[in-house]
């Protein structure tokens, strides 16, 4: 670990000067020459049958350039999730199609010379809708005699279209009635949770247009140009290498964006009309338009013997993609494979049904899969060490997977396929544990008589996990060249989507090739310029694509040491590296600076210094998260404020400090809006009831309670300098640790998120009735 | 279309728009290249099209342009003099404050507000001061950290001549 010069380094952001002086590096800040303006016709029917569409009238409309519907386009089932090829969700999407299946979805584009003519034009596309009976609740999706969302017949890899499932799931290591029938204590409840937005400042936005050699330019904001550009090219029957996708910077993504959600239709539309086409959803659009949190309802069962060994775990889903398949396989995969084998219990059993409902479409999210069956698990577990008389921290590290643990499950639930088996090489969890309850002050706020009052405090924690990419699966590339001043350009496909990834990965260049991080130029996600990678999802950049770079540095290194060693009349075993130079052990101390060095290899030895690498892992080392929450519940409005969230994780190496706090911090901000204030309403006709951000809540900066961020470092040995993932697995805390401290506080259990202050406030109603009746008299 | 000419003074720079009485600050300022104010809501909720109008921090999405005639509008793009940043573009790199950066403007912009008119501000203020810049990637711990290191620096007040708009590529 010692001697590092780069990789632990709380650098600035390599392209942070651009952001603060707001440079133009967005995908909206460019004008082009002719530029049209394209808008979605939206569904305004969760469930219809197109039965006429005329847009003539809009076609003549001045200003209009293209009008498409279903009858213009090639009619292709995809998947709109940027998955890796073969996707393992389902093929149940259109570009455009004769039905629509939820409030939003598409029925017609137009393109013309300003927005406002754009508008104009889909108010004069006159269609006639047969509208269907549509599937709302998710708990009467399978019901006999539902309404069929997916009856067309060319959909593909649908579980069962007769009865809305899309996908279906069922594992089991062990025997999980066995591990009940020799437990102490059986306990089993259900959890409730919602519908979650991205809500990335940026909201989606596509710009296209044909460069001058006819071939389609995508310039747009996503986690996944690669995958983006294989489906755009499959959607709309071109090659592939006639796609050329550019990631600019991209204004936040957090899962939304690891979709092809407008790079179709924005195409279509550039290709018909032969002029550029920018597209972007409008705020309200970005709310219904995009994707969102899968909403589940769990049943979780559990098993122990008296003295807390916990022996059987068992989690049955039932969740919804809404109306179109994207990540529904593997999100709630997730939900089971990243979830029960926290615990070493000897027998788990995971069941999940995801149906098809007419409501907006569910996709990747932060966390994917992982927040829902943590604010489970985690609940239940607080639940069974109160009844024990545990402490919850005891129980934890009595039962939490450790070091040299095999995980099973995640070998049986892989990316919609069997996995493969996942040892733990590095665990800081128990360390995360200590001091996070340390930071919390747990054992005297545990301990700390009830205030009188109104205002109760109380305390609460929870564990989570979750992988670093996706193994087997997951993989990039990098590729490097060094320049005549002795930098060197880093090319990788690698999407930062604001995590600090170019960041990171100019790092993990610059400590390997020993040269500082100025020396490092990146160039990243750009499908013309830049090797494969997967794209930056499942927490898989910093290993993934930081082993591409380390591995291609290597490579590079070495051919810089070959020439070095000539120029130097040294062998290469007696040459070090580092501070831009190379130079020899010995005592002469000679050296050459990687200028000299890119000058000799250009000039006089006709060399081009480059090279190459591409990697990927068999394994997916989890991060490892303990949170602590302490909250103050108003006893007469349910109120809950958090006023202290303490969060210790462990991402492996922390290849930039504060860069990885900042992941942190983000993440747990979301998850407390996940638990408190941010849920996506409908009505009972499929229409969103709060697209806007006064309505849906997301945390401001006047509503945040004090953080605290602990950094528990450990050395993976799959990770580039011993690096594992940290921006999804703290996202997973605040829910359950919130429940358990309002339980902590107060005495009730809420296992339905948001924890809304009504919810709470019923609660202890239905608390105060119960004792009332059961004669005990609560003094006020 | 109905036109109206419109003089102000953009980053110090004195410029003459024609505008249509409708259009909004928000777009007539990308239109002119200022691309550093960032279009994320709309409706005056999100604060990422926060510029800065005779000093005060205002949602350019909910002003009309023909408001600002006569007036002093600050973008990002004005602030730093030329490649010295001001104290809070520093800060906000030295403390990782900025991570997807499409809130960045706004949230610079409106601490610029707040330290101009109070130079020592304490936590609170500051936090209050943001309140209507939302950011979904920093939970605003690093943004207010950095907004407190850089009222700590000794002030920086320096006008000067000229600052290029947003280079249009």
């Amino acid at each position: 670990m010692s001697g590092r010069k780069v990789v632990g380094s709380n650098v600035r952001k390599v392209e942070g000067h651009k952001l603060v002086t707001g440079a133009p590096a967005f995908t909206d800040d460019i004008e082009m020459q002719g530029m049209l303006y394209g808008k979605i016709l939206p569904s305004p029917h969760a469930h219809a049958r197109i039965r006429r569409i005329d847009t003539r009238k809009a076609q003549t409309l001045a200003g209009v350039h293209a009008v498409l519907t279903y009858k213009d386009v090639p009619r292709v089932p995809h998947t709109t999730a940027g998955q890796a090829w073969p996707e393992p969700s389902p093929y149940d999407t259109y570009l455009l199609d004769s039905k629509v299946r939820f409030v939003g979805d598409r029925v017609a584009a137009v393109a013309a010379e300003s927005r406002a003519i754009a508008e104009k034009a889909l108010r004069l596309i006159e269609v006639e809708y047969e509208v269907l009976p549509a599937v709302i609740d998710m708990e009467l999706a399978m019901a006999p005699g539902a309404p069929v969302i997916h009856d067309e017949p060319d959909s593909t890899k649908i579980y069962d279209r007769s009865h809305n499932i899309a996908g279906y799931i069922l594992r089991e290591i062990g025997s999980v009635e066995q591990g009940f029938r020799e437990s102490d204590y059986v306990v089993e409840r259900e959890f409730r949770t919602h519908r979650q937005q991205h809500t990335p400042l940026e909201p989606h936005i596509t710009i296209c247009w044909l460069d001058p050699n006819g071939r389609l330019v995508i310039r747009t904001s996503s986690q996944v140009p690669y995958h983006s550009r294989r489906q755009v090219a499959m959607i709309l029957q071109i090659p592939v290498s006639r796609v050329h996708v550019i990631k600019p910077r991209i204004g936040g993504g957090f899962g939304g964006k690891q979709e092809m959600l407008l790079e179709d239709i924005c195409g279509a539309l550039a290709l018909r009309s032969r002029r550029p086409v920018k597209m972007e959803f409008t705020r309200e659009e970005e709310f219904y338009m995009a994707r969102s949190r899968h909403p589940q309802i769990l049943r979780l069962k559990m098993g122990v013997k008296a003295d807390g060994t916990l022996l059987a775990n068992q989690m049955t889903v039932l969740a919804t993609t809404g109306a179109y398949g994207s990540h529904a396989n593997t999100v709630q995969g997730n939900t089971g494979s990243k979830v029960l084998p926290l615990y070493r219990t000897p027998h788990m059993r995971f069941e999940c049904h995801v149906v098809y409902t007419n409501m907006p479409v569910a996709g990747a999210f932060r966390g994917y899969g992982c927040p829902q069956g943590f604010f489970a698990q985690e609940s239940l577990v607080d639940e069974i060490a109160n009844h024990l008389g545990m402490d919850p921290v005891e129980f934890h590290l009595k039962n939490a997977i450790r070091l040299g643990d095999i995980d099973r499950l995640s070998a049986q639930l892989g990316e919609g396929r069997e996995g493969l088996p996942r040892v733990i090489r590095s665990c800081g969890l128990p360390e995360c544990i200590r001091r996070g309850a340390e930071a919390i002050e747990w054992e005297k706020k545990r301990q700390a008589p009830a205030l009188g009052g109104h205002l109760k405090r109380g305390v609460g924690m929870s564990c989570s996990m979750q992988g670093s990419g996706i193994a087997g699966v997951d993989w990039a590339s990098a590729f490097l060249k060094m320049n005549e001043d002795g930098a060197f350009f880093l090319q990788v496909g690698a999407s930062d989507v604001g995590g600090g990834a170019d960041t990171v990965l100019s790092q993990i260049a610059a400590e390997s090739l020993g040269v500082t991080l100025d020396k490092i130029v990146i160039t990243s996600g750009d499908t013309d310029t830049t090797p494969f990678d997967v794209g930056a999802y499942a927490s898989s950049t910093t290993i993934i694509s930081g082993g591409a770079v380390k591995k291609a540095a290597e490579k590079v290194r070495a051919q810089v040491l070959s020439l070095a060693s000539q120029m130097l009349e040294t062998p290469v075993e007696k040459l070090e590296w580092g501070n831009n130079q190379v130079f020899t052990v010995c005592e002469c101390r000679k050296s050459v600076t990687m200028a000299e060095i890119a000058m000799q290899a250009m000039y006089t030895e006709k060399l081009q210094i480059m090279d190459g690498a591409s990697h990927f892992n068999t394994d997916s080392p989890p991060p490892f998260c303990a949170t602590f929450a302490e909250v103050e519940v108003d006893t007469e409005t349910g109120q809950v404020r958090v006023l202290h969230l303490a969060t210790a994780v462990d991402p492996g190496t922390a290849v930039n400090p504060m860069q990885s706090e900042g992941q942190v911090e983000g993440a747990v901000t979301q998850g407390m809006g996940y638990a408190l204030t941010e849920e996506l309403l409908l009505d009972g006709a499929g229409r969103p009831l709060n697209p806007n951000f006064l309505d849906y809540k997301i945390f401001s900066a006047k509503d945040m309670p004090k953080l605290t961020t602990i950094l528990v470092e450990t050395d993976e040995p799959l990770g580039p300098f011993g690096a594992k993932s940290i921006s999804e697995v703290p996202i997973n805390g605040p829910a359950p640790a919130i429940a358990n401290a309002i339980y902590h506080a107060v005495g009730v259990r809420i296992r339905k998120l948001p924890i809304r202050p009504e919810d709470v406030l019923r609660a202890l109603c239905d608390k105060e009735r119960e004792l009332r009746e059961e004669g005990v008299v609560i003094a006020k | 279309m109905t036109t109206m000419q419109l003089r102000v003074t953009v980053n110090r720079e004195p410029r003459k728009w024609s505008i249509a009485p409708g259009d909004l600050l928000l777009d007539v300022l990308r239109r002119e290249g200022f691309f550093g104010v960032k279009r994320g809501c709309e409706k005056g909720e999100c604060g990422s099209c926060t510029v800065l109008v005779d000093g005060r921090a205002v949602n350019s999405c909910l002003m009309f342009a023909a408001k600002v005639e006569g007036c002093e509008v600050l973008t990002i793009e004005g602030l730093a003099e030329g490649d010295r940043l001001d104290p809070i573009q520093g800060a906000f790199l030295d403390h990782g404050a900025a991570q997807c950066g499409f809130c960045t403007p706004g949230m610079i912009l409106a601490a610029k507000a707040l330290l101009d008119k109070n130079p020592h501000p304490n936590e609170a203020e500051v936090r209050e001061a943001m309140a209507g810049v939302l950011c979904r990637c920093t939970g605003y711990i690093k943004p207010v950290e950095a907004v407190l290191a850089a009222a700590k620096q000794p002030a920086k007040r320096a006008t000067r001549k000229r600052q290029p708009a947003g280079v249009v590529r």
